[in-house]
Order: structure tokens, then C-alpha cells, then sequence
């Protein structure tokens, strides 16, 4: 196999397809007519044998032969990352193998495309009208305006007593759980409004979280960090993880991420209960944290305006990048792992494509962002001072007119889009019932359970790049050469060294040995310098050969190179 | 101002009575599902370690033989017979579904040396060491009847094996020479000899059922072509009869690939298996290694995919037929050496027979549910093993995949040959480091075994 890799296809996402192409009509129609009709005959060559006999006895013609097309951006949402090689130098066996996978995964594609009709729910949205603001749309005279069902969504908790609170709405967007600064931890299902527990744990609450399902949450409190099942009862208190101040789930390794104010970024496996890892990050106090849907890294903000990204099984950052002038003071990473939002105590949001690890957009907020979050489809909400703004699009161009806006009596302390609750085009509109079903049974979330805890990902699998398992390792010559030498204790490829032979009769005093080996090591030097001359020369020859003279010679010619 | 909120009417995502099953919408966008490779890869950990977890290939015994068991014969028409000849004469019929003999016959005095059903089923030949060959019929004999062989036929010498044309009523024989009968006369339409002693085997092609392969205890495997009377020299392109080529070390027994009909395999004494291809017999197509003792039977699956050995290191493997190395080993503290082997016609079973008198059955896919299995068990079979197939170079997942415990002696053997063999290697590269060059030449291990290949 060559080494060379293909070059990297990312998958398209909802922002490309919107924004950054911005198709206009005519593109649009040219669109249009780049249909890929795939014909079965085409895309599946290993079926070829069975759509032969395809003859009708009346000799009449199917007026629409083989499938219906697929528009080519449909086709290109579903795209894995990387496409196999075209060209490749290997057996013709493995070739002929490779080139009949690379077709029934084309074919897989083209019918997960096509199911998109299929989905029955569309995104929402909000316009105003001509000259209108949409940021000047008050959340009540939307509620005004939709139905009832949708209406019933916006509730407001006066929570005045145990403030400031944090909050977080389980996977499946279906259980709210909030925690008031001075002990007050509640959780409920805010579909129906119905209260699941309700408590005071008498102590300072620094953060709260789901765990894999809306069973059990973890909360940091004052000294410890303590687990709760939903019915509100102490299952654990974790003393290995003291002075917790932030939390983030990650639900396919099942790990729950903590950073504390002693400066610790601990990992807890919460399928066995036991730390993974601990690290130290050597930046002092720890209160800004978030994790990348995409990859399971975790960033961290410090004090120094730099954001470290981290793995559990590496004692290093992965990467350390300088954001801001001052303390960072939030983050928020999007579903697709690509943009980094971040705040600072400069007042500035910057947008960061995570590819690059450069800034992509930044703007100036006059109280600057406390907290951040980005919607499932990529919308971005800033709580600055006591307005939460709601910004679309803000990797194409500098958020300058907020989307939406809301206005609340107290400071912002914390935010959070509902997952899969589609309020005007932020959240996913189809769920998909296997991995995240607001509407699940008992049973359903047992079975669920079951599976997701059979395939948890090993912590050591998280990486910058996770699809980078399913991809051929070529490493280089040089580094296997290098793992060669490390297991084998000598370098097997490495000359060996000439040793003159003793000889008698005066002959190896130290001058003579040291012209033996001279001569030895300028024998090769030479050989190769004789070789180059020889192809020099024979080259030389053959021009001489093939050269025309033209004409007589000029003074000129001297200039000619 | 328009808006447009989406709102879900639960009554599409909610089942409507307790006894329908729950509603599962799919939304198959890669983003909504993340982690993709890692997932899978877990998956195929898994199903590779559940894969080791159920490998119990052993299933049955078959006991009630008196002497050790020197060949079996597998029934044409029907799945759940089995034929079995011992060291003692005597033949035996068993029921594979109850597991039970039906029936005995005292067939030889002395060793059964080989047996084969007729194409039909309806009756079975054997031959022994008292130089007879005898015909039963398949059924027992009805009340009163004695058990008695349609025909006996005595010839001048030790019949060594027997097989049956898949056709005709033909059937050939080897000893000092192979002989063709034919069913009906006592003496053989045709002989073929090329002054050797003793021939230890013969097989006919399945699919060129004109064609025989036999193997010599002078270290050759003969083919002859049933249509050429006499031994000529090569006369058409692809059929060659008799072709004779001589192997560093005796072949104890062939197999002829029941898919590809120029294709078959030898089990030779040097502990090593041979895959010919028929057409071009200079080098062998595959070498099989990883046995450690002489092989001394070898039977292809049905499908012709894969073939399973027998040999005298107490163990049987399997080789699918494009690999040089067993994808399984299988061996138990009671089965000796092994003498024969047969992969039953469903592909499913392995049958051996050994030394020590018995007969075992084993699974051929060691980790196979054998009960029947439901759609979705079955869709979760197809997926485990297309995942597998995916992950299989995942240094990890091989590790296990590949794991297999060894008897001791078996383990040592093993490693003292790796040191032979890389002592070898090493002499081999200095006698090359240290002579002119091209002196002493590198032979590709294809090449090392074949002595002579003769028309």
C-alpha cells in the first residue's frame, strides 16, 4: 500500500450546507440538474447478476429505469469521513475486495440519503417581517402566536431563596435537574411539570449533572462529590473527589469529568465507580469547563486566557491554545466538534475553528459573556449581564445582531439549550430512537442501558481525531525502524563498524590501524562518486548524441545557459 | 413576524396500548450519532471475546469400538450416518442424531485399511489386511438373514485403500499397484503400476470423475486419467495421466477440493500440507504449516473453503484453503493419535477418529449456536461478524481472535521448531553472506519440498 493518504473529507454540516455555500438561484437550479441518478446496474455491481433478466414479455420499458435519484448534498450529509483509495498499489484481489465494499458502502449511503424523506419533522424558525428585528420579538408574543402544546413549553420558576442556580437537562432533553448555590437541588420532568425530588442538601452546590440516564446525578458539593438517584436518595459520596467546582458528562466512555478549585482534573468511570484518572493541571483554581461533543476532549479555561484541551489517559494537555487577554470566563464547543465559542474577562467572544486551532470570528460584548452554549443546530447563547442573546451563524461572520434576545431580572449564572426540543430551529428536530428518545418506556431505557454500557468506550480511545481508528496506520519507515531498534536493543539495519584484524610483526601499531580503517571508510565515498561520474558521463554521451549543431558558432553563445 | 415552532404530537412517538411494541423512530444523520469507529470497535472487541467465550467445539464421543480406529467413510445421501472400519476388522454403522452404533460387522481379519460408500448409498466397500475387498449392503440383514458381503473378491495382495467412482460402478484399489474394477467382475479392468512398492492411498475426483490422485510410500503422488489405458506421456493441455511427482517426504493421504476440480491437498510426513493445483504441479499453489507432527488424513468442507487435518501430534486443525496457517486446533486429553478425520456433508460437523478407539464429533465453527436461530439472533450474527471481519488487524482484537490454549507438549514442540527453523534461517543467510554470489541461491519454501515432477 502506498503511504500517501487521500486528502480528508470532512462531513458536511448544517452550517455549510446554510451558509457557507449560500447557493444563489442559478446555482441552485445548476443544482438541480447535478442529480446523481444512480442506477442499480451502477452503484451495485455485486447485484449485477440478479437485474439482468429484466426483460418484460410485453417489451414494454420502464419509463423511469432504476432508482429515483439523490440529490448530490443530501448524499454528501451522509459521507463518511474518508472515501477508500482509487488508485492503489496492492494485490489485485485485495483491489477487486476493497472496490466491492467501497460500492455497498456507497449503496448504504445512497438509502440512509434517501430515508431523509422519510423523517416526519421539520426545524422551526422565526422571521420578522420586512424592517422588523427578530431580537426585538418578545418571548411572550411569540407565545401568543403558536399553539397551545407549544406555548405550554415557555414557564418561568422563580427560584428567589437558594440562587444563584446552575442547571442541566438530561440527554434526551426530557428532565431538568437545577441546583441553587446554597443547597437546593430539585429535579423534574418539565413536560409535565412534575416534580421527581426535591431537596435541600444543606451545604454549597457548585455544580450538578446527569449521569447516563435520568436515574442518577451527580452533585458537587462543598467538600465532596456526592451521587443521587432520582428519587433524591445519597447512593454515593465520593471522597477521592474533593472541591469539585465544575462537571461534564460524557456518556459514550461513561466518565464524568471534574475539575476542582485545587487545580485537579479528575476522571470517574461511573459504570465501576472508580477514578480513572487524576491530573494535575498546574493552573491553579479550575472553574471553566466544557467537553467536545465530537472527540470526548475535555477543555479547560484558566486564569492566563489560555484553554488546554484534555484526555484522560495523557498526563499532557493535547493541545494549549492562547484565547484571551484576560481569564477566560466560558466555553462552548458545537455538536460537530469544529467551533469553539469562548468568552474572556476582556469582554471579547472569539470563535474558534478547532480544525486549525485559529480564530475564526470575534465581537465585543459590553458586559461580556458569563456563560455560553451552543444549540444542537448551532445556534450560540451568551448570558451577558442579565440578557441571554441567542446568535446564528456565528462561524461565518462576527455576531454583530443577536437572533433573539431575553431579558431576566438577575444576573445570568448558567444556561442551556434543551436537546431535541426545536424551539425555532435550535434544537434537532428527528430524533433518532435508539440513541436519545424523549419519549422512551421503562423498558426501553433499561434495554438501552444494557447496550450502551456493552459498548462503552474505552477512556484510552480519546483522541483529537476518533475517526482515526478505522483508518490504516501507515507509519513511517523512520518510526518503525525506531519501535524496531527499541524492542530489538540494537539497530539492525546499522553497518557494522570495520575492526581491523591484528597483524603481527609491528604491523598494527595505532598509525597503521588508523590508515586500515581510512581506507575502508573512503572505499564506499568513492564507489559512489565513481558511480555518479560514470552516469554523468554516459548521460553526457547520449546528449551529445541526440544534439543538433546549429550553424555556426556565435560570440553569443557564451551567454547561453 | 412568522414563526413556526416545531411541536410533536405524541401519539406518533408513543405506542397506543401496553401490548403493541414500543415506537422506535430512526434518524440515520452520522452527527447524531458520534463516536462512530470507537463504537464499533468496541462492538468487535466484544464480539470477538464472546466469540472465544462460547468456542466449545466438542460435543460427542462415539464409543464401542474395540481396537483403534484406522479409516471412516462418510454416507453419500444421508447426514446422520457414518461408517467406521478399526485396527481389529471390524466395521461399524452409526446413527449421528441418537449417537449410537446400529451396526457391527466383523468385515477383516486384521486392520480395516479402507472403506467407501457407493455413490448411491446403498452399499459400502472395505478392504483389509486378508487381501479381500468386500461389498455390504448398506442395510442390516433382515431377521434370520446372516451378515454376510454381497461380493468378496481375493486378490494376490494387501489392498491398502479403496474408493468409488462418483459415477460409475467403478471402484479403485491400491497396494502394490492401483487397480480399477469394475463392480461386477472379480478381477480388475485395469492396473497401473510405476514400479513402486506400496501405495497408501487413491482418491477419485469428485467433479473430473474420470481423474485419481494416489499416494506412494516412495514419496510420490501419482494422478491418473481413467481414459488413458497405459501410461502416456502428457497428451492434452489440462489432463495429464499419469503424472508423477516426488515430495521430500512421503504424502500419507490427498483430498481433492470438491469446488475447484483441479485443485487437491496432500497431508504429508514432514508435517505439512500441499495444495496442488493439478495443472501446474512444479511448485505446490499453498504450503499449510503449523502442524507438528506427520498429518496423516486430510478432508474438505463441502463448500471447499476450508479443510480440516488429522495428524499424529494428537490433534485435528483447520486450514481454510487459501491460508498457509489453521485458523483452529482442536484437541482434547483423551484423543490420541489421530488417524482419520471427515467434515460431514452439511458442513457443519467434524468427525475424527483416533487411536484410542473413538470416534468424536465436533463442531466445525467452534463458537455456533447449533439450535435454531431467530431473525434477530441472526441479524446480530451477520453484523458481530461483519465487524469482526472489519477490526481483524486491531492488534488487540487479533491477539484474542487468535489465542488458543496448547497442550504442553504440543506448545513445546512448536517452539523448539521455531528455533529450528530459525536456526536454519540464520545458517542458510550466513552460507549466502560468506559464498560467491549466487552460489547459494534462495529457495522459496513452495519450492524446497518438490524433488521431481515426472511424465
Amino acid at each position: 500500500m502506498s503511504p500517501s493518504k487521500p486528502p480528508k473529507r470532512k462531513v458536511k454540516r448544517y452550517y455549510e450546507e446554510e451558509g457557507e455555500k449560500k447557493p444563489s438561484q442559478e446555482q441552485k437550479k445548476k443544482k438541480e440538474d447535478k442529480m446523481v441518478v444512480n442506477e442499480r446496474t451502477s452503484r451495485e455491481p455485486w447485484k449485477k447478476k440478479n437485474h439482468q433478466k429484466k426483460d418484460v414479455m410485453s417489451g414494454a420499458e420502464d419509463p423511469f429505469p432504476g432508482l429515483p435519484p439523490v440529490p448530490e448534498d443530501q448524499l454528501s450529509k451522509y459521507e463518511r469521513a474518508r472515501k477508500a483509495e482509487e488508485e492503489m498499489h496492492t494485490f489485485r484481489s485485495v483491489k477487486s475486495h476493497l472496490r466491492k465494499e467501497e460500492s455497498k458502502v456507497q449503496n448504504a449511503l445512497s438509502r440512509a440519503a434517501k430515508h431523509d424523506l422519510l423523517l416526519p419533522e421539520e426545524a422551526g424558525f422565526l422571521e420578522g417581517d420586512e424592517g422588523e428585528d427578530t431580537s426585538t420579538i418578545t418571548q411572550q408574543d411569540i407565545a401568543d402566536v403558536v399553539d397551545i402544546t407549544s406555548a405550554s413549553k415557555y414557564f418561568t420558576l422563580s427560584l428567589n431563596q437558594f440562587g444563584p442556580y446552575r442547571m442541566n437537562y438530561s440527554r434526551n432533553g426530557r428532565h431538568l435537574l437545577l441546583a441553587g448555590q446554597r443547597g437546593h437541588v430539585a429535579s423534574m420532568d418539565w413536560h409535565t411539570k412534575k416534580l421527581l425530588c426535591e431537596m435541600n442538601v444543606m451545604e454549597t452546590v457548585n455544580d450538578v449533572r446527569w449521569l447516563h440516564s435520568h436515574t442518577m446525578f451527580a452533585v458537587a458539593q462543598k467538600k465532596w462529590l456526592y451521587i443521587y438517584d432520582n428519587l433524591g436518595v445519597e447512593l454515593h459520596c465520593i471522597k477521592k473527589f474533593n472541591d469539585v467546582l465544575r462537571m461534564e458528562f460524557l456518556p459514550y466512555h461513561f466518565l464524568l469529568a471534574t475539575c476542582s478549585s485545587t487545580g485537579f482534573l479528575q476522571y470517574l468511570d461511573v459504570s465501576v465507580g472508580k477514578e480513572i484518572a487524576a491530573t494535575c493541571v498546574k493552573a491553579g483554581r479550575l472553574n471553566v469547563m466544557c467537553q467536545n461533543p465530537y472527540n470526548a476532549v475535555i477543555h479547560l479555561g484558566h486564569h492566563n486566557g489560555t484553554v488546554s484541551l484534555w484526555s484522560p489517559t495523557i498526563k499532557e494537555p493535547l493541545v494549549k491554545m492562547l484565547c484571551h487577554n484576560g481569564a477566560i470566563r466560558a466555553l462552548s464547543i458545537d455538536k460537530t466538534g469544529m467551533y469553539m465559542a469562548s468568552s474572556g474577562t476582556d469582554r471579547k467572544m472569539t470563535i474558534y475553528d478547532l480544525r486549525t486551532y485559529r480564530p475564526l470570528q470575534s465581537c465585543l460584548l459590553p458586559l461580556g459573556a458569563g456563560s455560553l452554549c451552543h444549540s444542537q443546530r448551532g445556534l450560540l447563547a451568551a448570558g451577558v449581564g442579565n440578557v441571554v442573546q441567542v446568535y446564528k451563524d456565528t462561524h461565518l461572520s462576527a455576531p454583530r445582531s443577536p437572533y433573539m434576545c431575553l431579558s431576566v431580572k438577575a444576573p445570568i449564572h448558567g444556561l442551556q439549550f434543551c436537546p431535541y426540543e426545536d424551539v425555532l430551529g435550535a434544537g434537532e428536530a428527528n430524533f433518532d430512537g435508539l440513541e436519545c428518545n424523549p419519549y422512551e418506556t421503562k423498558k426501553q431505557r433499561q434495554e438501552w442501558e444494557v447496550k450502551a454500557l456493552l459498548e462503552k468506550i474505552q477512556p484510552e480511545l480519546i483522541t483529537l481525531d476518533p475517526t482515526q481508528l478505522g483508518e490504516v496506520d501507515n507509519i513511517t519507515m523512520e518510526q518503525k525502524r525506531k519501535e524496531q531498534v527499541e524492542r530489538m536493543g540494537f539497530d539492525p539495519y546499522e553497518k557494522t563498524r570495520f575492526a581491523p584484524r591484528r597483524k603481527q610483526k609491528g604491523r598494527s601499531s595505532t598509525g597503521n590501524v588508523l590508515k586500515r580503517k581510512k581506507k575502508v571508510a573512503i572505499q564506499e565515498k568513492r564507489a559512489e562518486i565513481k558511480k555518479s561520474i560514470e552516469e554523468r558521463e554516459t548521460a553526457k554521451s547520449n546528449s551529445d548524441a541526440t544534439e543538433v549543431q546549429q550553424g555556426p558558432r556565435s560570440t553569443l553563445d557564451r551567454f547561453k545557459k | 413576524m412568522k414563526v413556526k415552532v416545531l411541536c410533536r404530537n405524541p401519539d406518533d412517538y408513543v405506542r397506543e396500548t401496553n401490548k403493541d411494541l414500543p415506537r422506535v423512530p430512526r434518524n440515520y444523520d452520522p452527527s447524531l450519532h458520534p463516536f462512530e469507529v470507537p463504537r464499533e470497535y468496541t462492538r468487535a472487541l466484544n464480539a470477538t471475546k464472546l466469540e472465544r467465550v462460547f468456542a466449545k467445539p466438542f460435543l460427542a464421543a462415539l464409543e464401542g469400538h474395540r481396537d483403534g480406529v484406522n479409516c471412516m467413510a462418510k454416507h453419500p445421501k444421508s447426514l446422520s450416518t457414518v461408517l467406521s472400519g478399526a485396527c481389529d476388522g471390524e466395521v461399524k454403522i452409526w446413527n449421528l442424531t441418537t449417537r449410537k452404533c446400529t451396526r457391527t460387522v466383523q468385515a477383516h481379519e486384521g486392520f480395516v485399511r479402507g472403506m467407501c460408500v457407493r455413490f448411491c448409498g446403498t452399499s459400502f466397500l472395505t478392504v483389509g489386511d486378508d487381501k479381500t475387498v468386500k461389498q455390504w449392503k448398506m442395510e442390516s440383514p433382515g431377521y434370520g438373514e446372516k451378515e454376510e458381503p454381497i461380493n468378496t473378491v481375493l486378490g494376490k495382495t494387501v489392498f491398502t485403500g479403496v474408493d468409488h467412482h462418483w459415477r460409475d460402478a467403478v471402484f479403485a484399489t491400491c497396494g502394490q499397484q492401483v487397480d480399477i474394477w469394475d463392480e461386477q467382475r472379480t478381477c480388475p479392468m485395469r492396473s497401473y503400476t510405476w514400479g513402486v512398492d506400496s501405495i497408501s492411498g487413491v482418491r477419485f475426483n469428485p467433479i473430473e470423475t474420470q481423474i485419481l490422485g494416489s499416494c506412494a510410500a516412495d514419496r510420490s503422488i501419482v494422478l491418473y486419467d481413467l481414459r488413458k489405458p497405459t501410461p502416456l506421456k502428457k497428451a492434452s493441455p489440462t489432463l495429464t495421466a499419469p503424472l508423477r511427482m516426488i515430495l521430500e517426504m512421503r504424502t500419507n493421504a490427498l483430498c481433492w477440493n470438491p469446488m475447484e476440480a483441479f485443485i487437491f491437498t496432500a497431508a504429508n510426513e514432514n508435517y505439512k500440507l500441499y495444495t496442488y493445483d493439478m495443472r501446474y504441479m512444479d511448485a505446490p499453489v499453498i504450503v499449510h504449516m503449523d502442524h507438528v507432527s506427520a498429518v496423516l488424513d486430510v478432508d474438505y468442507s463441502p463448500t471447499g473453503k476450508e479443510f480440516v487435518t488429522a495428524s499424529f501430534d494428537k490433534s485435528i486443525r483447520i486450514y481454510p484453503s487459501s491460508n498457509g496457517h489453521s485458523r483452529e486446533v482442536y484437541h482434547t486429553k483423551r484423543m490420541q493419535h489421530v488417524t482419520c478425520v471427515r467434515w460431514s456433508s452439511d458442513n457443519k460437523y467434524i468427525l475424527c477418529g483416533s487411536d484410542e478407539m473413538n470416534i468424536r464429533i465436533w463442531k466445525a465453527n467452534a463458537s455456533e449456536k447449533l439450535s435454531l436461530l431467530s431473525p434477530r439472533e441472526r441479524a446480530t450474527n451477520n453484523y458481530n461478524q461483519k465487524v469482526k471481519e472489519k477490526f481483524q488487524h486491531h492488534p488487540q482484537i487479533r491477539r484474542i481472535a487468535r489465542h488458543r490454549h496448547l497442550p504442553k507438549s504440543i506448545y513445546n514442540q512448536i517452539s523448539e521448531q521455531r528455533i529450528m527453523r530459525e536456526a536454519r534461517r540464520k545458517k542458510d543467510v550466513n552460507r549466502r553472506k560468506h559464498s560467491k554470489e549466487g552460489a547459494v541461491p534462495i529457495v522459496p519454501e513452495k519450492k524446497k519440498h518438490v524433488v521431481a515432477v515426472l511424465e
